[in-house]
């Protein structure tokens, strides 16, 4: 016996779960394997769809037109446009962000103050947008090394923003230590419990509002380095706004994110309404079948479990993800030995420029129109197995600023594929 | 000085041709080691994002900190100490499921724990005398067990509880569990033992329509809480099992070690460890698997053993170890017999389900909402990804039971919004934690098995 589905995705990333949604929602039987916990809460948690063409040109306003001038080989080229406008909605019918309203991409500061293209953005980023001429206060928080808000500020207003933009620093109310965790600020703004601000017992969301007001002048919003809350970001923001008199908006930050564990929580919780089943905790290492996968394997110190389905997804991510893999020998993709290509000699995988044009960026499996990974022949290599998000090759996500969107395109893609498959 | 003289070390070494590997440049050691790992941690911090713990306290450094760099600070610094928050750690393990690069976290955390424990704390404090108390709840249970009705009353005498918390710093404010009249044992030994479940695995496989010589035989590991707490849970695990043709066995065990790894008493650990290893290894060898029904035991067996000590066979058990409703789902159709069948009568009602932390590691913690979706009678409502705050002994402990139930506070709004007023949990202090925040009554998803495919 096995644990069984109809369809079976490996991978909890973006392109997993927009799979085993699609996959969900067409009503068939999925389960979705993650080894490790959704990348999820690694990511910005804002959604890129294009923001720069493979040549560098950009930012981007219309990530849709740009797409048709893609290479061939890229994800965008094999799904089509009109897939990955399907997909946007799916993702926009399950979470609560904001930009679907225009096909245009919008500009979000960042952490490091630059700004940049993106077509899905968090509710709470949305007072932030560089594009908007109000004012802006930036607020860091002294121990938070990763939010240096005046020299945020400095880098946006060099970056040409059409705003004034200043940076101040505070303590944040309560005297945490100093290297506190993301989420303590969170679940204390989320509880709203009581600090100590010069001996007397405050409310946290009051005592924040309190120390920043006075070093807001003229600005009509400010922005606070992404720690606003994990379960509540609406009602903090609501309060936070409403005792500062201004707009209050999250700048999102580097890992840990809250905004990416917001997001991770929105989509399994959407997942799990679909009455899809999950399990992370575990890798799945191998299989069993020839042309046809009958079996996956689950690595479980020591014992390996079997998992049975008619369908796989494939979406364990690229090199940072370990869905593909490289030694001195070769790249290679790790459970079904998909065919990588690369060229042989390894010196060819880099470029010596830091910032160069890097091979190695765009190493991923290749596929047909249908998801299908393609052997070194051009043949289908499996006929129930396909490929989604960055486990693909031919696109620089990192460059051009597509991660988000091609892994909801082609993890979209795959899901729909694998039920017409089954039907 | 000078430039001419040579300096006082080897530089050829590395450059010889003689094997040489560039991770090993320290000196094998057969004590503390918390070098495993260390390297992979790139300090993205997610683990810290997981921490109950440091979501919490404020003086808590977090896994990060416990781990990788605790290690790296003993490197550099050969006076340097395990840093005394090591003890605040309540090994949920939830920051070993959150590492994207592999590290061993939980490994590091008991280890370092173990070194604290064993050579810093002083053994007469009666921090460390409360906590060996805590640890070893076996030994207390199997003296309660003498006398059940005395123990209830005894350990929860208001006066003695007060007592208990000025001396040992063992908190009043919670309830101890109940012992039960007839520990598991007692009652598998007077139902006729491994014999009886022989016979009664063999009726089923004729029913079943199994050849009568299946190798269908199971080791179960009851551990303390369902041999003197909740023999019912044992009762459900061996009724399931035998329906489906399984035979099982009870084999001799003690404690699976969990609340010695929390409080660092590796030493202790071990020596439970040994004879559950040895026990379960012949087993294994004669084609039994071992099979768990708290979480916290299955986890035990399969990792902790393994990754602390060198005991024979360790392996073979903990390849073979199993969860007991997740074995059945991998070996019997479980998913199709709960479809077809329907639960009435006590257990027909709505439960708030709350996956143990341990459970989450083994990748269980969405098994029994998934599993009893379509069974008729009754509803299992997830209450939420927070930690029950529990964790074993921790909110036991003076000091801790505040923050365990500020970290326990989400899990109990979210059961007091489920539409159930009984709690299901597969972890006992887990269920301990939601009664005593809830009022609600716990059962265990073999219980509801049982109800379902048995009764």
């Amino acid at each position: 016996m096995a644990i069984e589905s109809e369809v079976l995705v490996v991978g909890g990333g973006l392109a997993g779960l927009t799979s085993a949604l699609a996959t969900a929602r067409e009503g068939a039987d999925v389960r979705l394997l993650s080894y490790k916990q959704s990348t999820l809460r690694q990511a910005s948690g804002l959604v890129d769809l294009l923001g720069y063409t493979p040549d560098g040109e950009g930012p981007l306003t219309d990530p849709y037109a740009a797409m048709t001038d893609l290479p061939d080989s890229h994800p965008y080229s094999t799904v089509g446009v009109e897939t990955v406008r399907e997909a946007m909605a799916l993702f926009d019918d399950v979470t609560d962000y904001e930009g679907g309203h225009t096909d245009t991409n919008a500009l979000l500061p960042t952490h490091g103050g630059t700004v940049k293209p993106t077509a899905r953005y968090p509710r709470s980023a949305a007072a932030g947008l560089a594009s908007d001429d109000r004012d802006a206060l930036l607020v860091g928080i002294e121990s938070m090394t990763d939010f240096d808000a005046p020299h945020v500020a400095s880098h946006l207003e060099a970056a040409g923003v059409p705003f004034d933009v200043r940076g101040e620093t505070i303590q944040f109310p309560g005297d945490l230590r100093a290297d506190a965790k993301v989420t303590r600020y969170a679940k204390l703004l989320d509880t709203d419990s009581e600090v100590a601000v010069r001996g007397r017992k405050r409310p946290a969301r009051e005592a924040l509002a309190q120390r920043v007001n006075p070093l807001i002048e003229d600005e009509e919003r400010v922005g606070f380095p992404a720690v606003l809350g994990d379960d509540h970001p609406a009602a903090i923001r609501a309060a936070l706004s409403e005792q500062m008199g201004v707009d209050v908006f999250e700048v999102p930050m580097g890992p840990p994110s809250l905004p990416g564990l917001r997001l991770e929580d929105r989509l399994f919780a959407a997942l799990d309404e679909a009455g899809a089943s999950i399990e992370t905790g575990n890798p799945v290492v191998s299989y069993e079948g020839d042309e046809h996968v009958e079996r996956v394997f689950v690595e479980k110190n020591g014992a390996e479990i079997p998992y049975a389905a008619e369908q796989f997804v494939l979406a364990t991510g690229g090199l940072v993800g370990k869905g593909i893999e490289s030694d001195r020998e070769g790249v290679s993709e790790p459970i079904f030995d998909c065919h990588v290509p690369h060229p042989a000699d390894r010196y060819d995988w880099f470029d010596t420029e830091v910032f160069g044009d890097h091979p190695f960026a765009g190493f991923g499996v290749e596929t047909d129109g249908r998801m299908q990974p393609l052997s070194a022949d051009g043949d289908v290599e499996f006929e129930n197995v396909r490929a989604a998000g960055s486990v693909l090759g031919g696109y620089d996500f990192a460059a051009e600023k597509s991660g988000g969107g091609v892994s909801i395109a082609t993890g979209y893609a795959a899901g729909t594929n694998a039920v017409e498959e089954l039907r | 000085m000078s430039d001419a003289e040579s300096p006082d070390f080897d530089p050829v070494a590395p450059n010889t041709g003689e094997d040489f590997e560039p991770t090993e440049v320290f000196p094998e050691s057969d004590d503390f080691d918390l070098r495993p790992g260390a390297d992979a941690c790139y300090k993205c911090s997610i683990c810290d994002t997981n921490c109950p713990v440091a979501e919490v306290d404020d003086d808590f450094p977090g896994p990060k900190f416990q781990g990788p760099e605790q290690w790296r600070l003993k490197q550099t610094d050969d006076g340097y100490d395990i840093d005394d928050s090591v003890m605040d750690c309540s090994n949920c393990m939830r920051c070993d499921n959150a590492c994207p690069s592999g590290v061993p976290l939980s490994q590091m955390h008991n280890t370092a724990r173990g070194e604290y424990v064993s050579e810093q704390m002083d053994k007469f404090s009666v921090e460390y005398v409360r906590n060996r108390i805590l640890a070893n709840y076996r030994t207390s249970a199997w003296f309660a067990s003498k006398a059940p009705k005395v123990a209830n009353f005894a350990m929860n005498f208001g006066p003695a509880r007060w007592v208990m918390e000025k001396t040992m710093g063992i908190t009043s404010e919670r309830d101890f569990p109940e012992f039960a009249q007839q520990t598991f044992r007692e009652w598998w030994a007077d139902r006729g033992g491994a014999d009886a479940s022989r016979r009664n695995a063999r009726r089923a496989r004729e029913r079943l329509g199994d050849p009568a010589d299946a190798e269908k035989k199971v080791a179960y590991f009851h551990g303390c809480y369902s041999n003197y707490n909740t023999p019912e849970v044992g009762k459900a695990m061996v009724r399931v099992y035998e329906h489906f043709g399984y035979e099982v066995v009870a084999p001799e065990q003690k404690c699976s070690g969990t609340p010695m790894f929390a409080n660092g008493m590796l030493d202790d650990a071990r020596r439970h460890a040994e004879v559950n290893v040895s026990s379960m290894a012949d087993l294994v060898e004669e084609g039994y698997d071992a099979i768990a029904s708290c979480t916290s035991c299955s986890m035990a067996l399969r990792q902790e053993y393994p990754e602390l000590f060198d005991i024979d066979g360790i392996e073979e058990v903990a390849a073979n170890t199993f969860e007991a409703v997740e074995y059945l789902r991998i070996h019997e159709d479980l998913r199709g017999e709960v479809e077809s069948a329907d639960v009435s009568g006590d257990l027909a009602r709505e439960f708030a389900y709350h996956a143990p932390c341990h459970a989450r590691n083994q990748g269980l913690d969405r098994q029994a909402v998934e599993l009893f979706r379509d069974l008729e009678g009754v509803g299992v409502e997830d209450v939420g990804e927070s930690c029950s705050g529990i964790s074993g002994t921790y909110g036991w402990k003076e000091e801790k039971y505040e923050k365990s139930m500020e970290i326990g506070d989400e899990m109990f709004d979210h059961m007091e919004d489920a539409e159930g007023t009984t709690g299901m949990t597969e972890c006992p202090t887990c269920a301990m934690q939601m009664e005593h925040g809830s009022g609600y009554e716990i059962r265990h998803p073999l219980e509801l098995l049982e109800s379902a495919l048995v009764a």
